[in-house]
């Protein structure tokens, strides 16, 4: 059990068990991400989907009285080993939320927030990363002429693809995804899985979902999660053609959930 | 409540049963009666409502009023520029207005920083536990403790056993020490309403906890915790007791040179004049003159900081 996963898989899960307090929220989740593809995690609300992209970059440590137990592999680095630096783990996978959540500054400052607590320098740098990154989350044409406008006066769904463009900049190998659509409207939801389509070429990505539709449209293998546990992960079409747990199949037909 | 009207008479009238048209009226008729007692109970509870709220204004625009009549005759650019003379019962109290502005100035320098930094600890970094609930315990019963027992503090602490002196040093440092549970109070309530997605946003793209106070935390919180802190320390400037064993005398002919000089400020002025003057009755102008500038200096520091805050809010919306 303690091999490093194969290269070709960017982020592995072993025997995972997270608690808050004495409330197991995750228990035993096992499961592998291969590179550049899109995962979704689907299932009913409090199914832990959240708590354990939160694991990946760690934003659970901010919860107190918290425990992790089990492995969590990140090419080749168990993250919760002693001695990982939370910090440096942050800045390599992007985490895009739930709500947008731009900072109340410019548009520029927002993409350029990650660049400049890494203590990355240079004007000119820092311009052409804003204008890059901007540019692959298919925001730069809207915002080109406005960097300096306030984020907060972007619609929702700019300020979600702003929101992207702010983990984008900082170059991450791996992309979180929360919900990143549940509070945009469809026009807003379709440039977002657009992008999350043209993203995947470069970027592994975990995307949260309530939306199943969303899921087979976006997703290459979709991962069932339901009160704290995995129950099934497989190719999309295959999960949800031909699923082969009696309860991801009562779950996909609506039968609860 | 229900001897007529209510449940089994409506019933009946609905059921088209033995219910004649007069019944149906009495029905109707004591529905509208409810109806009508239900608007007048409302109408009565909003004018008490609108009553209380207007005797809290009519008590702030009393106050100002009666100081304003027996004071503004006095007040001019002669009151305003002059030190006192003839034994404080002409002249003017220049002296004063430097030594509270300068109090007040000593005080926000001193106690802005510590106090905004005790928020940012207490908010942000330190572990919920039995030790910051016994921090925060002390912080809400120093905001409690008497004024008079500040400047007692303030005298044995700045003045005697730091040999400060009474000064402008003592006096402000006391007036700090007063504030400070204010500062914190209101710089903690600012950090708490900034909404936690900023820290998160901020964290997960490699911030350290430290980046995201100072870049995605402080910025929001600003406007807030400067006007606490301003209406921490005009609360303090207008108190007697904590400056009059530290900082205040009761004449001095020249304004303070250095911080460690002492010096005349107008809530102490306003209690000499009252009660240790020889000519009370003479000084009576005088009193309400020196009372109206330190209302309207604590009143345009506040107003200072309310706009102040506006301006912040504006920018950053």
């Amino acid at each position: 059990m303690n091999a490093v996963p194969p290269a070709a898989v960017k982020a592995a899960a072993r025997r995972l068990h997270f608690y808050y307090g004495s409330v197991a929220a995750l228990q035993d989740v096992s499961i592998e991400f291969p590179a550049r593809r899109v995962t979704a995690l689907i299932g009913p609300s409090g199914c832990g989907k959240s708590t354990f992209i939160r694991c990946l970059n760690r934003m659970n440590d901010l919860i107190p009285r918290t425990r992790v137990t089990g492995e969590l592999w990140l090419d080749g680095e168990n993250i919760y080993a002693a001695g990982v630096d939370v910090v440096d783990l942050r800045s390599r996978i992007g985490m895009v939320f739930q709500k947008p959540n731009p900072f109340p500054k410019s548009i520029f400052e927002n993409v350029a927030y990650g660049l400049r607590v890494n203590g990355r320098k240079g004007r000119e740098f820092i311009r052409r990363r804003v204008e890059e990154s901007l540019r692959k989350a298919a925001l730069w044409e809207e915002v080109k002429d406005r960097l300096d406008a306030s984020a907060l006066s972007l619609s929702g769904g700019q300020q979600q693809r702003l929101c992207i463009a702010r983990a984008l900049a900082v170059e991450p190998e791996m992309l979180l995804m929360d919900e990143p659509c549940s509070a945009l409207d469809p026009i807003g939801t379709q440039k977002i899985e657009d992008l999350i389509v043209e993203l995947k070429t470069t970027y592994t990505i975990i995307i949260v979902t309530h939306n199943m539709q969303q899921a087979s449209r976006v997703s290459d293998l979709t991962a069932f999660f339901y009160l704290g546990r995995l129950i099934e992960a497989a190719e999309t079409a295959q999960l949800f053609s031909r699923p082969r747990q009696q309860q991801t199949e009562d779950y996909l037909t609506g039968r609860f959930g | 409540m229900n001897r007529e009207g209510g449940m089994p008479d409506a019933m009946l009238t609905a059921a088209g049963g033995p219910a004649s048209a007069g019944r149906c009226r009495t029905v109707a008729d004591a529905a509208a009666r409810r109806l009508r007692r239900r608007r007048r109970l409302q109408a009565a509870a909003f004018g008490v409502l609108r009553a209380t709220a207007a005797a809290n204004v009519a008590a702030l625009v009393l106050v100002i009023a009666f100081i304003l009549y027996h004071g503004a005759a006095v007040v001019g650019w002669e009151f305003l520029s002059r030190p006192p003379t003839h034994s404080m019962t002409r002249g003017g109290i220049l002296p004063c207005i430097v030594g509270t502005l300068l109090l007040a100035v000593g005080a926000i320098l001193t106690a802005f920083p510590v106090g905004l930094a005790a928020a940012v600890y207490l908010n942000e970094f330190a572990r919920p536990g039995r030790f910051l609930r016994l921090v925060r315990l002390g912080i809400s019963n120093l905001a409690g403790v008497p004024s008079v027992i500040f400047g007692l503090f303030g005298m044995a602490f700045f003045v005697i056993y730091l040999k400060f002196g009474v000064s402008l040093l003592s006096g402000a440092l006391t007036l700090a020490a007063m504030s400070l549970p204010i500062i914190i109070g209101a710089s903690e309530e600012a950090l708490k309403a900034v909404p936690n997605q900023y820290r998160e946003a901020s964290l997960a793209l490699g911030a350290t906890r430290l980046q995201t106070v100072f870049r995605a935390v402080l910025p929001v919180a600003l406007p807030g915790i400067l006007t606490g802190g301003i209406l921490g320390v005009s609360r303090a400037a207008g108190e007697t007791a904590p400056i009059m064993f530290t900082a205040a005398v009761f004449y001095t002919p020249g304004l303070p040179a250095s911080v460690f000089d002492e010096l005349m400020a107008l809530p102490y002025h306003i209690y000499v004049l009252a009660t240790a003057g020889t000519e009370i009755a003479q000084t009576r102008p005088l009193q309400y003159g020196t009372a109206l500038v330190l209302i309207a200096l604590v009143l345009g520091l506040n107003l200072a900081a309310v706009l102040y805050r506006s301006h912040l809010r504006r920018r950053s919306a």
